[in-house]
């Protein structure tokens, strides 16, 4: 029989510190999502909600969770072998394409860019990783991506780690020493913009990772459509390229809340 | 096969196909319900609209069982201003039919958006007095009670010129009298139905309702013969036209439903068994059956499985 949309109730397996308010958890769970794909994670009586999977491997996957608000509160209160409900995955994802790739990764979104930074351990692609946060202690994955030994740039809005600057300098100076085939972006809506405008004017290909207010998951409630394409940041989303995000006009603009009404980025 | 005649008309309004959007599906924005419009739908209606702000129920809201649908979004809308807004928009950017649910918990305020909702001109205003899913804020549906059903129709009617649809419940003793009552109070048409039950799925290892508001009504394939028989009902009771919805996948379906008295047919969760494409996938399907059984026009199977 086919399997139903519907979450599979999973104990949470470990429990990763990665920065303040910022926690990995891991599920023993043969997954098969692709980098930039959503889980919809269902805390029972409180809320499900949707995480982009930061890890995966042949028997585990892993969420990363900023805390932002009651849902994630309550998820960074739990502990290892606590239930919670898993279900997807959902979207669209990152596709590998080039031998020269940057990846812009702001805040917590270097959580679902590290998941693709790994699929590129086997193939022969020369990586940057650029992650920033605005202070150190919100900085995360550093040490993981060291391991990876790929090329890592740090900046912070407060100077305490890296450069003092924002990602998305450190991506234009990248993009005028060296030829990049494709830039990769994952984080606050105005850093992907500045990102976006940058690869244009480059006229470099970008993929990014478009958040909105996932309520269904399964492309039927309208919720996640954006203007004006319509398109289901569920279904069509999250991940875009770049050239789809500078035909949505809200982009960087606005986005709708649970009600559906407007608020400004 | 393309010239077969599948236009369809509901209180003068012609649509170019029978499929409808059904309400709370890809209708929380004018973007989207143009989307759907190109995708072929021959009319589309919002998503329920109330006078003010509803953010609606935490997660889950939608769940999948083996046969169907459930969810419990519960009614979030941004309110009359900003949905005016959005079916503004809509019609300066499609000429398809589009429909302005509406929902209140009260008869007076009914009245009130119905009035509001007529401002941004939608080609009918569908009153939704069947959502089973705010009973436990809003009391007992008003489609459950057949003489509050009618006042709630003749408060709306009172308030708008715009042809008035009523959605009607599923959930009900008696479906004929419900619908005739709506009739008599001036309903110009009737949709039908609303999702089933309530009913409720129950996670096993938490031994928790999953969804957030825990019942949620019930729509998908396991509906269709209920829904058939509804529209069977309805159609025998009253003369006004009959949106049939309720498990509609494939053009057989919608012919079925047609055969049962529909008009024209709403669109759901087909959307997720079948995708944004279903609207032309089911009229496709249409043609063919009516090619294969000699018909002409849909309007020679309306209501033939009567008599």
């Amino acid at each position: 029989m086919n399997k139903l949309d519907r979450p599979i109730t999973l104990p949470i397996e470990d429990i990763i510190e990665e920065a303040q308010d910022i926690k990995s958890f891991v599920f023993r769970h043969k997954f098969n999502a692709k980098p930039g794909q959503f889980i919809l994670l269902w805390i029972p009586n409180v809320n499900e909600k949707p995480f982009g999977v930061s890890y995966q491997d042949k028997e585990k996957f892993m969420i990363t969770v900023c805390k932002v608000g009651k849902a994630t509160e309550v998820l960074h209160k739990m502990k290892k072998g606590d239930l919670v409900g898993i279900r997807g995955p959902y979207g669209t994802n990152f596709e590998l394409e080039g031998k020269n790739i940057v990846l812009v990764g702001g805040g917590y979104g270097t959580a679902p860019l590290f998941f693709l930074a790994n699929q590129t351990k086997k193939r022969n692609v020369n990586v940057d990783f650029i992650i920033g946060a605005k202070s150190e202690k919100f900085l995360i994955f550093r040490d993981k991506i060291r391991k990876l030994k790929i090329k890592l740039h740090i900046t912070t809005d407060d100077g305490t780690c890296g450069e003092k600057c924002f990602t998305t300098d450190v991506l234009e100076k990248l993009l005028n020493q060296k030829k990049i085939d494709i830039v990769y972006g994952c984080g606050p809506e105005l850093m992907l913009k500045k990102l976006v405008d940058i690869c244009k004017v480059k006229n470099i290909p970008s993929q990014i990772s478009l958040e909105r207010y996932i309520k269904c998951g399964m492309g039927i409630c309208g919720q996640c459509c954006v203007d004006p394409l319509g398109l289901r940041m569920c279904k069509e989303g999250p991940v875009i390229s770049g050239k789809v995000a500078c035909k949505i006009f809200e982009f960087g603009k606005y986005k709708r809340d649970a009600s559906g009404k407007k608020i400004n980025i | 096969m393309e010239n077969l005649n599948i236009t369809t008309k509901i209180c003068g309004v012609k649509l170019n196909n029978p499929t409808v959007l059904a309400s709370g599906i890809l209708g929380v924005t004018a973007s989207s319900l143009i989307k759907v419009a190109k995708k072929g739908a021959g009319a589309v209606t919002t998503k329920s609209i109330g006078l003010k702000e509803r953010k609606g129920s935490r997660g889950p809201i939608l769940l999948e069982f083996r046969g169907g649908l459930i969810n419990a979004v519960g009614l979030s809308n941004p309110g009359i201003e900003e949905s005016l807004k959005e079916i503004n928009l809509f019609k300066s950017k499609s000429k398809i039919p589009i429909i302005a649910s509406i929902f209140a918990p009260t008869k007076k305020e009914f009245g009130q958006v119905a009035k509001k909702v007529s401002e941004a001109g939608p080609d009918f205003i569908e009153v939704n007095i069947s959502c089973p899913n705010v009973e436990s804020e809003f009391g007992k549906p008003f489609a459950k009670d057949i003489k509050l059903a009618a006042k709630v129709t003749e408060e709306v009617k009172k308030n708008t010129k715009i042809p008035v649809i009523v959605k009607l419940s599923p959930n009900v003793d008696d479906i004929k009298s419900l619908a005739l009552a709506v009739e008599s109070a001036g309903a110009d048409c009737i949709s039908a139905i609303n999702t089933v039950g309530p009913g409720m799925i129950i996670d096993i290892k938490t031994a928790k309702p999953v969804l957030s508001n825990k019942v949620g009504g019930v729509s998908g394939p396991a509906i269709k013969p209920i829904a058939v028989r509804c529209i069977f009902d309805i159609y025998e009771a009253v003369k006004i036209p009959i949106i049939g919805i309720g498990g509609i996948l494939t053009g057989q379906d919608a012919i079925e439903m047609i055969m049962a008295g529909a008009s024209a047919i709403g669109i759901g969760s087909a959307v997720y068994y079948r995708g944004i494409d279903v609207f032309k996938k089911i009229c496709q399907e249409i043609r063919k059956f009516m090619k294969e059984n000699n018909y002409e026009n849909l309007e020679q199977m309306i209501g033939k499985a009567h008599g």
